[in-house]
């Protein structure tokens, strides 16, 4: 089985229209797993129509409360935490939920044991079939820590999946950014499907992108999307690609009609004649032969 | 006053948002302004800005060192690990520094004293002077899974210099990066688009700021006329005031690509980005 996971660094440029659009034309001759692994905002599902087969809590660490009760107001937990999360309104001390880290601390140090370390319900992930395949996706709930182990599950989730039923390809949806989610999206990648817009923004976050997959030894190959709101800056990423020996798979046009397609629920590849759709399956083409 | 620039989704104009606004404010208001760019993993408003940096500060994690002399393996420190940072294997102590959040834990219930804390770096903060504003950015180096340190000292930078209006760029997404951007801020404005991705994750960044920090909101409906009225309609409903619209333009598009402002490229933006400033400033003081 292989693991693909497409990433960009910059937010925005095209991951899950690209992902879904791969996805469809990757179903017509394989069988293959989608994991969703942007938890923070889901979007792949809304390209692929999944029908629910799965549901989980994720549970994602724990969070202090201070028993009022038993609380002797000394401040210890106070001066322990180093997130900011104990507050102390006038001798009552309280957690700030979306500050508190779960650490604990302030829980082994309290010398009155006013402090309860309950489990964090921090979302849900879930499995659903798909038009193209078994789809692994999650929400994590607003204000939330650790998507990062999140994405592991998805991820983890969807692998054991499609080596259990032989499945021979892993399509994963990244998050932008290079930190912790996009650091547990790549690991066990065999390949990173790099979408990059030709903007002074999209070359800057595509370097920082790259160092990250070469950190973590996951090979690399880079589609430009929106190629033609700045050709010569196109040309640019391509002549910067060849100089890391890394592989330029194609130029994508900006076209509405990926917005059109996706006020339906489709990937853009669903309307083959388009020239972005052409460019797509020419460019499955060159990856299917990878597979 | 602290005004976040936030989104949820990523690439729908964060970053054009805010150094528009803070360009416009320095320029033609005259005010004293402070940029800060907080999404410390793909750090933008540079590109922009082009600020003369002067001053770099390494931003440090605490991790936890063992004294093999004094360690008895008895397992404490891996036993009140929440991250599972630490484990005892064989006798001896093994730290994952990229697991430990740094919060001291086990420094502190080492029942043997055997462990002291070593700073590794997590990035930098930068400050610096562009277009007659100050700057400030964090920058996280590749590796390092942990950026609410780094935004926590981008902020505090950015309130030392003591100026009127603080303009924080936050990252994307919803969970604790942005959290930590928008942690105290007086305002939050989304910068959304009109399709069923900026929608939904419009939805969740309001969850965000309004329900779970309590933050007046408004929204920038960026590339107006490239999707439907479906975010129009959810604004309308949920009574989220829509305070700037910027049409689909390549000339936009264009001007971003090559690192350009809409306040240089396209002029007659500027009262705009005007009027939106006044918008947030009678929704805060109310």
């Amino acid at each position: 089985m292989k693991q693909w996971v497409i990433l960009s660094g910059k937010g925005g440029t095209g991951k899950t229209s690209v992902t879904a659009s791969l996805a469809h034309l990757a179903s017509t001759n394989h069988k293959l797993v989608l994991a969703d692994a942007d938890v923070d905002a889901a979007n792949l599902e809304f390209l692929l129509d999944p029908q629910l087969e799965e549901q989980n809590d994720f549970i994602s660490g724990q969070l202090a409360a201070i028993q009022q009760d038993a609380c002797i107001a000394c401040g210890r937990c106070r001066e322990v935490c180093r997130f900011e999360a104990v507050r102390n309104n006038s001798g009552a001390f309280t957690i700030d939920d979306t500050a508190c880290e779960g650490c604990a601390a302030c829980y082994y140090e309290c010398p009155a044991e006013a402090i309860e370390m309950t489990p964090s319900h921090a979302g849900e992930w879930y499995r659903s079939s798909s038009r193209y395949g078994t789809l692994f996706h999650a929400h994590l709930y607003a204000a939330q820590e650790n998507s990062g182990k999140l994405v592991s599950t998805v991820k983890q989730s969807a692998a054991l999946w499609a080596s259990r039923n032989g499945e021979k390809l892993l399509l994963v949806d990244g998050p932008p950014g290079i930190g912790c989610p996009v650091i547990s999206a790549c690991s066990g990648a065999d390949l990173a499907i790099l979408v990059v817009e030709p903007t002074v923004s999209g070359e800057h976050d595509l370097e920082r992108v790259l160092q990250t997959t070469t950190h973590f030894g996951v090979p690399a190959m880079i589609i430009i999307n929106k190629a033609d709101i700045n050709p010569e800056r196109a040309d640019a990423i391509e002549a910067f690609a060849q100089t890391r020996g890394i592989r330029v798979l194609g130029r994508l046009p900006f076209d509405t009609g990926v917005t059109q397609a996706a006020l339906q629920g489709q990937p853009v590849t669903v309307w083959p004649d388009l020239p972005i759709s052409r460019e797509l399956t020419r460019i499955w083409g060159i990856l299917e032969s990878e597979l | 006053m602290i005004i976040a620039i936030a989104s949820g989704k990523g690439g729908t104009g964060k970053t054009t948002i805010a150094t528009n606004l803070a360009i416009t404010l320095a320029a033609d208001v005259g005010k004293r302004i402070t940029l800060a760019d907080c999404d410390v993993e793909e750090p933008n408003a540079s590109l922009f800005l082009k600020p003369e940096i002067v001053e770099r500060e390494t931003i440090y994690n605490l991790v936890p060192r063992v004294d093999a002399a004094l360690c008895t393996s008895c397992g404490r420190c891996a036993e009140v690990c929440q991250y599972n940072a630490l484990a005892v294997i064989k006798g001896k102590v093994l730290v994952f520094d990229q697991l430990c959040h740094g919060c001291g834990s086990c420094t502190l219930q080492c029942p043997e004293g055997a462990i002291s804390e070593m700073p590794v770096p997590l990035g930098v903060v930068e400050l610096g002077q562009g277009r007659g504003l100050h700057f400030v950015q964090g920058v996280m180096n590749v590796g390092v899974t942990m950026a609410p340190p780094i935004i926590r000292a981008v902020k505090q930078q950015a309130q030392t210099v003591g100026q009127n209006v603080v303009i924080l760029d936050s990252p994307p997404g919803t969970s604790c990066p942005v959290v930590e951007t928008l942690r105290d801020a007086d305002y939050c404005l989304m910068v959304t688009e009109p399709t069923p991705f900026g929608l939904h994750d419009l939805k969740m960044a309001i969850q965000v700021a309004r329900n779970e920090l309590g933050l007046p909101v408004g929204v920038v409906l960026n590339r107006d006329g490239i999707g439907n009225s479906a975010v129009e309609d959810y604004c309308a409903a949920e009574n989220i005031p829509i305070l700037l619209k910027i049409p689909l333009d390549r000339r936009i598009a264009r001007a971003y690509s090559d690192g350009e402002t809409i306040y240089d490229a396209l002029p007659e933006y500027r009262e705009r980005f005007l009027a939106l400033y006044q918008a947030i400033s009678q929704a805060v003081t109310q």
